[in-house]
Parts: C-alpha cells; sequence; structure tokens
C-alpha cells in the first residue's frame, strides 16, 4: 500500500540513496536494515514525506506523496505516527501534554476523554505516574517510551520507527522491540523499523529490506535473509569486521600514514 | 583577486538568504488566514517575547532619559535654553533612541531566544515531530513569533518612550532644576503627531524584521549545536545591522 | 491550562499598558485632535505670514488657546490661515490677529489681542483685522529711510 518507485536522494554530492524500488506491505512490521550510512534514515525520511526526493514517486495508495497538496498531506499524517531517533519530545510540554499533543490538535474530544486515552498508552510503556515530569527530567530510555506512547496516541494506522532501540539498555530496548511488536498485530498496524539492531529486527520483523551503500542487498521474510548467502549479508548478519564490506573507510596506505611518507598525509602548515 | 571572488561569493550568498527569508516569511504569513487559528500560540508568544522584554524596556528607557537629560543639560546650559530640555529628550527619544534602542533590546532579550529556540527544535527533530502530527511548523512555530514581534514592539518602545521622558523630567526637574512647567510645556509644543508616527512606524518596521530575521535564522540553521549557536549570533548581528540601515532609510523619509 | 489562564490576564495586562502608553504620548504629548478635533475655526488672511505653519501655537494674553490648522495661498498673493481656537474662547469681532516671533529668533506663533465689541465671532468667520508678520529688513529700511520721505 505504501510503494516507493525508482526512489532517490541525494545531498550535495552524496548519493545517500539510488534508484530503489519498495513494497510496503500493509499490516504488517517491515524491518529496514543496514550499517550506519547505508541510507536507511533517509529512505524512511522519504516514505513518512519529511524529505523530498530527489527523483522518483511515493505511492500512497493512488496519490503521489511528491505532487499532493500540504493540505492533503496533513490529513494523511493524522493516520501516521513517528517514533524519532532522540524521541523528539516538545521540550516546552511535559509528559501528559506531549503524549496528549496529537489529540488535542486532531479531536475535539473533552479533556476527560483524553486523559483516559493518555493513561492507557502511559500504561502501555510503563511510565504511568510520570505525566507531570519535563523532556529535561527523562532518562534516554524514558523519552523513547513517552515518544512511542505519542506515536500511537491517534492509533495510526501508519507507524515509522526511527533507530527505535539505538542508545538504550537492553531491558528498554527489549521492551520497545516488545511493544512495537505488539501494537503492530494488535492494531493492525503498518509499521516501518529502521534498525541497525539486527536481533530485534529479524524477530519482530515480517519483511524485511536490508540496505547496503544506499541500495537494497537483500528482501525477504526474515528466515530467507538469515539463509542469504550473499557474503554481504551474512558479514552484516554476524557482524564481522572482515568481508565484502570493508570496516575501514580510509583510502590511504596504512603504512605510508604511519611513516609519514610525503604526498600522503597532508599535514597543516 | 581572491579577495574579489569571495566578495561576490558572499554577495550572492546574501542575495539569496534574503530571498530565503522572504520566502519563508510570505509562506508563514499566508497561513494566517488559513485553520487551525493560532491564536492561543500567539498569546504565548506575546507572554515571552513581550512581557519578557519589559523589564529591560523599562531599564533601558530610565537610564536612556535620565543620561539625555544630563547631558542635554549641561549642553543647553552653555546657551541658556535649559527650558528646551523637555524637547530635546523628548524628541531624540520618541523619534530616534526609543525605536533603535528598544529594538537593539527586543533583538537581545527576544530575537536570540527566537533563534536558538527554533534552531534546538530543529536539532532535536521536534519540527519534523510536529510535521509527523499533522501541525506545520511554518504556521505553529513560525508564524506566531513574527507577528508577536511586530506587535509587541510598538507597544514596548511606546514605553519605553514614556519611562525615558519620565526619568529625564526626574532628573532635570529634580536634580537640575529645570523649571517643571517649562520641561512638559516645550516637550508638548515641541513635538507633533507627525514625530510620533514616524516613532510608530519605525517600529513596526523594526519588529516585523526582527521577528523575520531571527525565525529564518533558526529555521535554516546548520542542525548541529555549533549550527544553532553560529546561528544565534548571527541573527542579533544580521537584526542589529538592519535596524540600523533600515533606520536611516526611515528616518531620510520622515524628516 | 490554569496557566494559560495567567499568562493571558499577564499578556492582556502588557497590552493594556502598551496602548495607555501609546495614547499618552498621542493625547499629551503629541496633542493629537481628538477624533474630529474639538474647537472651533476661524479665517484670517495675512500679506504675508512668516512661516507660520500647520501646528503652529496661537495665543491670547500669553496663553495658547489653539492651533493653526492649516495655511494657504490665495490668489497667488496673500495667505489665508485656519485658526482652531479651544472651545469656550471667545474671541470680539473686533479682534486683533498678528504674526509674532517668541524671542528674537524663536518660533513664529499668531497673537490674538482681543476686541472690545460685545459680539463674538461664530465658528466659519473671519478676523479681519491682521497684522502681517514683523520683517526685520523691512523696519530697518523704514526707520533709515524714513526721515527722507
Amino acid at each position: 500500500m505504501i510503494r516507493g518507485e525508482q526512489l532517490s536522494k541525494q545531498f550535495g554530492d552524496v548519493m545517500a540513496l539510488s534508484p530503489t524500488d519498495i513494497h510496503i506491505r500493509e499490516g504488517a512490521i517491515t524491518a529496514i536494515m543496514g550499517g550506519s550510512g547505508s541510507g536507511k534514515t533517509t529512505l524512511l525520511r522519504l516514505l513518512a514525506g519529511l524529505e523530498k526526493p530527489t527523483s522518483g514517486h511515493i505511492w500512497y495508495g493512488d496519490e503521489d506523496l511528491c505532487a499532493i497538496s500540504d493540505r492533503r498531506l496533513y490529513q494523511l499524517r493524522e493516520q501516521m505516527g513517528m517514533l524519532f531517533q532522540y524521541s523528539a519530545l516538545l521540550n516546552s510540554l511535559n509528559v501528559y501534554d506531549n503524549v496528549a499533543f496529537p489529540l488535542h490538535e486532531h479531536t475535539d474530544l473533552d479533556e476527560s476523554v483524553i486523559r483516559t486515552m493518555v493513561m492507557m498508552k502511559l500504561e502501555q510503556v510503563g511510565l504511568r505516574g510520570f505525566e507531570h515530569l519535563m523532556p529535561s527530567e527523562l532518562s534516554g530510555g524514558m523519552a523513547k517510551r513517552v515518544a512511542f506512547a505519542r506515536a500511537i496516541a491517534m492509533d495510526p494506522r501508519i507507524v515509522f520507527f526511527d533507530e527505535p532501540t539505538s542508545g538504550l539498555d537492553p531491558i528498554s530496548a527489549g521492551v520497545i522491540t516488545t511493544l512495537i511488536a505488539d501494537t503492530s498485530r494488535k492494531n493492525r498496524m503498518t509499521s516501518i523499523v529502521v534498525t541497525h539492531d539486527v536481533g530485534a529486527g529479524l524477530s519482530i520483523a515480517d519483511h524485511v529490506i536490508l540496505l547496503w551503500q544506499g541500495r537494497i542487498i537483500a528482501e525477504g521474510p526474515p528466515q530467507s535473509i538469515r539463509d542469504s548467502d550473499d557474503e554481504r549479508v551474512q558479514q552484516f548478519l554476524e557482524g564481522r569486521p572482515d568481508g565484502p564490506i570493508p570496516f575501514s573507510r580510509s583510502t590511504t596506505s596504512y603504512i605510508d600514514d604511519l611513516t609519514h611518507k610525503p604526498g600522503t598525509v597532508r599535514m597543516k602548515s | 583577486m581572491m579577495v574579489f571572488g569571495r566578495l561576490g561569493r558572499m554577495t550572492l550568498r546574501g542575495i539569496e538568504q534574503f530571498g530565503d527569508a522572504t520566502m519563508l516569511a510570505l509562506q508563514a504569513l499566508a497561513l494566517m488566514f488559513r485553520r487551525p487559528w493560532q491564536g492561543k500560540h500567539f498569546v504565548l508568544q506575546l507572554y515571552a517575547l513581550g512581557v519578557g522584554s519589559l523589564a529591560i524596556i523599562i531599564i533601558t528607557g530610565a537610564f536612556t532619559g535620565m543620561v539625555l537629560a544630563l547631558q542635554g543639560y549641561y549642553t543647553l546650559a552653555k546657551f541658556g535654553s535649559e527650558s528646551l530640555l523637555g524637547a530635546g529628550v523628548g524628541m531624540s527619544i520618541i523619534r530616534e533612541l526609543g525605536p533603535v534602542l528598544g529594538a537593539f533590546m527586543v533583538i537581545g532579550r527576544a530575537g536570540s531566544s527566537i533563534t536558538a529556540e527554533i534552531g534546538i527544535m530543529r536539532v532535536t527533530e521536534q519540527t519534523d515531530a510536529l510535521e509527523m502530527m499533522a501541525v506545520n511548523p511554518k504556521q505553529r512555530i513560525i508564524l506566531p513569533r513574527i507577528v508577536a514581534v511586530t506587535l509587541a514592539l510598538p507597544l514596548l518602545v511606546s514605553l519605553f518612550d514614556v519611562v525615558g521622558i519620565g526619568a529625564g523630567y526626574l532628573v532635570g526637574v529634580d536634580l537640575l532644576g529645570v523649571n517643571p512647567g517649562a520641561y512638559m510645556a516645550e516637550l508638548i509644543a515641541k513635538i507633533g503627531m507627525h514625530d510620533m508616527y514616524g516613532g510608530w512606524v519605525k517600529t513596526v518596521v523594526f519588529g516585523f524584521l526582527i521577528g523575520v530575521i531571527c525565525t529564518y535564522m533558526g529555521y535554516r540553521a546548520e542542525p548541529t549545536t555549533e549550527g544553532v549557536a553560529k546561528a544565534t549570533t548571527q541573527a542579533v548581528v544580521i537584526a542589529s545591522v538592519s535596524v540600523l540601515i533600515i533606520d536611516y532609510v526611515l528616518t531620510s523619509f520622515f524628516l | 491550562m490554569q496557566n494559560y489562564k495567567r499568562i493571558e490576564i499577564t499578556v492582556g495586562l502588557f497590552v493594556v499598558i502598551g496602548l495607555l502608553a501609546i495614547s499618552w504620548l498621542a493625547v499629551k504629548v503629541g496633542q493629537v485632535g481628538g477624533l474630529g478635533a474639538s474647537g472651533y475655526v476661524l479665517t484670517a488672511d495675512f500679506d504675508d505670514v512668516g512661516g507660520v505653519r500647520k501646528g503652529s501655537d496661537i495665543m491670547m494674553a500669553g496663553v495658547i488657546i489653539g492651533r493653526v490648522d492649516g495655511v494657504k495661498l490665495v490668489n497667488s498673493d496673500h495667505a489665508s490661515m485656519a485658526l482652531r481656537i479651544n472651545n469656550g474662547v471667545k474671541i470680539a469681532e473686533d479682534a486683533f490677529a498678528s504674526v509674532r516671533t517668541k524671542g528674537i529668533i524663536g518660533d513664529r506663533y499668531i497673537r490674538i489681542t482681543q476686541g472690545t465689541e460685545e459680539s463674538y465671532l461664530e465658528p466659519g468667520d473671519e478676523i479681519e483685522e491682521t497684522e502681517s508678520a514683523i520683517n526685520i529688513e523691512d523696519l530697518i529700511s523704514k526707520y533709515i529711510f524714513n526721515g527722507k520721505e
């Protein structure tokens, strides 16, 4: 139901995403995985309409996200949620108002109803009783859970997760991963999860897309990714430094750099 | 040759930024007439920017009036025209110092905070979060700030004027012994509505300028901590210089 | 929301104080004519107004009793002036208007010397007797050449 057609994005001279076709299935969890700099966050931001593609189209049903009016875009977004990598809580509002924000903005519900809904979401993320804290008073893990509660506050049909577990302790990461899986299944949500957490990605996803240097190198259900005989895929899954994906990004000779051969190291004069 | 190349690039960049800022402001202002109304956020900004600048405006207004009275008295006393002190103080404050110093104070107090706040919202993806929650950041963040500064500055500067004239009265009359009747009478006689209009037009233009520059610098700041710091400094410098340049242009119109 | 109410009230107060400052400046210092301007208008013709402008003071017995509303040239040879006199100030039909200077190099103003008639001028009437600005050069030449004529 969400389709990217020959999507590409260029930042200056850097090709962050080479022309890519992508298909996101409705009601399923799609994990977009890859190392840092592989273009996965760029792809997510393109799909969410936060970034305009250099070329290509993004189809939501039969509407092209790049061609519709702002008004229609915002209408579509009322049914979307997004969990940002650094939570992106509005720092002038406390926890309660952050979670209630989309409800205050887009519904005419009575405050008591909103209160009940916010409490339910906070209970889901285990933070009931913390409504009055300000974002600056929260730990990273707590902020992310609040952001999760906010992302699903409107019971959206599509939720984007940008690195939901990065920077979290194992327990918080596990809780967030379980929350994504549970709420997606329960609410028949379309979830798009960008992560470099291989275990989490493979365990909850129905469909996995593996990116490397702005290209899709593998795609399919988790089992097919695990069974892939592509060296690059295996290297990524196992986290080995040696393989077709070079760990070192340096292009000059290590020996030359160490021995200060002229012409190799540019010294500041 | 290097110098000319750099100068040319800087000019081009300046023109590009000017166009970009104008577009951003126009886009935001066009959203003024579109639902949802941002009245509540306008009031909140009026509070943060207007009420927040009140103290500094009163303090600077008072000391400006006082120093003008002190300095003016010694100059006028040489010609035996101390009675013109009120007119001198009032004229300087209403036509020039009120709008310009008031604008400077608001740039320092409110303008820098606008840039820093919006810049931080960009860095921490809060503007993207708004975007994803179907709230237009231009309408929610930029618009109320531009409108609030544009409307707050005339109010603040009028207050600056009144406080300055009052403080000048205290120094001139109570401290230096100028005739109290003469101070007010000459002030009233020499200053006409014409001078007022000049001052007010300036404040509205300055307010708008501050709003546009400071929101733009924040919104287009490089989304890093250094980027925001740099943008905040630049916003203060660019806004202050623009105020002085526009002040000259407007003064030449209103003389 | 309680908080927002308080902010709203504070902002309201701020706006009221600001508007008070604006109106004080306009009414007290700027002497804005108010809506529709108070007072009534008399006219007077002068051969030479010597630079009196809109807004110049009108004084009687050294007290400001109004302001000049406008000056225009009539028939390409003399000036006609609209004088806005404060309400309550009555001017006799034989009153006398002259252009004077405050001090030697000060502002020009209009001085009205009260007449002796019992009947007073109505709004729109003209002050018949006027004296033009005293031109110091004329005065001196008159003094010098007076004896010869």
